[in-house]
């Protein structure tokens, strides 16, 4: 569970508003590469380092959720454990042409939502790290008459960097929350 | 209601042709359930599951909830997930440690062993005309802890699981025995939940060998996800087989698998090559394996279907399948990841993170095989489409049977064991009896019989 209280100890200064906004930019805009199918602009969001993690959610006892409710990062089966590597293998393939569950592409559009900073490191003037937390809904048509909604929880630690264009974010950590047990979409194609 | 006739009508194998119909007709579909998934042994999990006394995990049985667990003595059974009262689930949680299943809508409660244990007010409402001993849980007919995977039948007139399995048994002990050829010893580390819009008859026939499919699956090869991936090498899994014999073994029962039989002093291939550590671990288990096996260590599994709807991947990725019918045109597919519980953390972590990017709804090999047949079955429903039969006639009449193995056996990529599939199919659908269930009554053709 998210430590509530990282977050409210971050004092609701001009600078946090300033961060929060840019953070949110730079969410947005990675929607939009997305939605554009922009995928290998989208990689570069990513650190080299990249932990990408989706557990399954699982029905537990009242009082177990938080040690079982979703499988763990490290161990056995989730439905995502990826690395950028094996992210850009799955870009690679999209561009194959002849990856059939994504050929021809599906319609996908990423509205989130609900960006909340959970923390910032060293503060958040001079954050060069920040941890947020978003809500996503991802709708994905297919086909003539394909449609599934895939809707849950991210938490991303953003890394500050220099690029040539000025100083930017690298995602260097997503856990995303799929708020479904057993999965009800044939194929999980889109990114989230 | 389905006749005989109109079974033999909708397969014919002599022609090697099927009707759409079956993969989308209700009527079909609801005698599948009565028929075929009330006789035939069914996967249910894995002992991993269930180390403990009191231990559970909700399973299925075709398209209705079952429990798997272990009782106080550590008796393994397997009960329908419904009270005996109003037909509540009395078990909600996947997986777990309980003394008892309590019924959530009276509170009926039963014992591990499934017994009716207290029912509330009993002395005032119940006793003296009712008896809690004929009110356990619904207990499946027979059960087996075969090498680790858990199977039950519902049928007590059914046979053992090793007649059961006949010729698919050396090749599905490919997927459950240890890479170094030790019995069994496999951990099961997670399962995958997953429903998608087809019917479950399409997975079951693909893995029980279409190795004419593989261009679903180019894109994939031309990417490389493999254990060797990272050491340049471009494919979807080391290719093991490479100078096999490929084994296209039908057996009568209606399970088909694809195995492949090495040459005799065929060179050890390097596997794993992304990590050195692993590699020389699977070469290590190569050669145990080998030492422990003899000659019988050529044979090397690939995929299979035990009938009607248990899958597996023997070796890379290792994992059991099973695909449930959840409605006409929907499967709900749940997969069982298969490691050695001995292994080393290192190989442990390094095969559940390729079979992620391999197998399932995010896997990249098995997404492409959930898009043909989700399509696949929207063509079964159409008036016009449905006047047109699928095609089965690739390599019809193609094989012999008890060559170099038992079971029907095709030199060549074919569609037999698909074909002795809907065999066992349709002798369930005529409810017919366990030894044509079995197809013991169906000749031999040996080699002096080849075309
Ligand atoms: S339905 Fe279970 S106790 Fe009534
Ligand atoms: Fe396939």
């Amino acid at each position: 569970m998210l430590d509530m209280n990282r977050h409210l100890q971050i004092r609701r200064t001009p600078g946090y508003f300033a961060l929060k906004q840019d953070v949110e930019d730079f969410l947005y805009r990675e929607t939009e590469l997305l939605d554009e199918r922009r995928f290998e602009e989208w990689l570069e969001l990513f650190a080299e380092d990249l932990v990408y993690f989706m557990p399954m959610r699982r029905n537990v006892r009242h009082g177990y959720h938080e040690d079982d409710e979703n499988t763990k990062e490290g161990q056995g089966i989730s439905w995502l454990e990826e690395d950028k590597w094996t992210l850009t293998k799955r870009v690679e393939q999209i561009r194959t042409g002849i990856h059939w569950a994504e050929e021809p592409l599906s319609r996908i559009c990423h509205i989130v939502t609900g960006v909340l900073l959970m923390d910032a490191k060293p503060d958040v003037v001079n954050a060069n790290e920040v941890v947020v937390r978003s809500r996503f809904l991802i709708y994905q048509n297919r086909g003539e008459t394909e449609n599934y909604t895939l809707i849950g929880k991210r938490t991303d630690t953003l890394r500050g960097v220099e690029t040539g264009h000025g100083p930017d974010w690298r995602i260097a950590r997503r856990e995303i929350i799929l708020d479904q047990n057993v999965l009800l979409a044939k194929n999980l194609t889109a990114f989230f | 209601m389905t006749t005989a006739q109109s079974i033999d009508q909708m397969v014919d194998l002599q022609r090697g042709t099927i009707a759409r119909t079956i993969f989308s007709d209700e009527v079909i579909y609801r005698e599948e359930q009565e028929k075929l998934f009330t006789r035939a042994w069914l996967m249910v999990g894995h002992e991993s599951l269930i180390p403990k006394p009191g231990d559970y995990f909700l399973t299925r049985m075709g398209a209705e909830s079952a429990i798997l667990c272990r009782d106080k003595q550590g008796v393994i059974h397997v009960f329908l997930n419904s009270c005996r009262h109003k037909g509540m689930r009395v078990l909600r949680y996947e997986q777990g440690n309980t003394p008892a299943f309590t019924c959530p809508y009276h509170r009926w409660t039963f014992g591990t062993d499934g017994r009716l244990q207290t029912v509330p007010q009993f002395k005032e409402l119940y006793e003296g005309h009712m008896n809690p001993d004929e009110w356990s849980l619904v207990e499946v007919a027979k059960l087996v802890n075969y090498k680790g995977s858990i199977w039950a039948t519902w049928d007590k007139e059914a046979p053992g699981f090793i007649d059961y399995l006949g010729s698919a048994k050396a090749h599905l002990d490919e997927a459950l025995n240890h890479r170094d050829g030790r019995e069994g010893g496999s951990e099961c580390i997670g399962v995958h939940k997953w429903i998608f819009g087809a019917n479950w008859k399409f997975p079951s026939e693909n893995f029980a060998g279409d190795m004419y499919h593989a261009v679903s699956h180019q894109s994939v090869e031309m990417v490389g996800i493999g254990p060797s991936a990272q050491a340049g090498v471009k494919e979807r899994r080391d290719d093991e087989l490479l100078n096999a014999r490929l084994l296209h073994v039908s057996s009568t029962e209606g399970h088909g698998v694809i195995s492949g039989l090495l040459p005799e002093n065929s060179p050890h291939k390097p596997t794993f090559q992304g990590n050195p550590e692993i590699q020389a671990y699977a070469e290590k288990c190569y050669h145990e394996r080998k030492q422990r096996l003899g000659d019988k260590a050529r044979l090397v599994g690939l995929t299979g279907t035990i009938f009607p709807n248990t899958s597996y991947h023997a070796r890379q990725p290792r994992s059991l399948v099973v695909w449930h019918p959840h409605s006409p045109t929907q499967t709900e597919a749940w997969r069982f990841f298969l490691v050695d519980a001995d292994s080393p953390p290192a190989v442990k972590d390094m095969l559940r993170r390729y079979y992620m990017r391999y197998s399932g709804p995010a896997g990249m090999t098995e997404q492409d095989d959930m898009e043909n047949w989700y399509y696949a079955t929207e063509a079964t429903k159409g008036a016009i489409a449905s006047r047109y039969p699928f095609n089965y006639q690739l390599s019809l009449g193609v094989y012999r049977s008890d060559d170099v193995m038992p079971g029907n056996i095709s030199p060549q990529t074919t569609e037999e064991m698909a074909r002795g599939f809907y065999r066992a199919w349709s002798s369930y659908m005529k409810d017919e009896d366990w030894s044509h269930l079995l197809g013991h009554h169906l000749p031999k053709k040996m080699l002096n019989d080849n075309p």
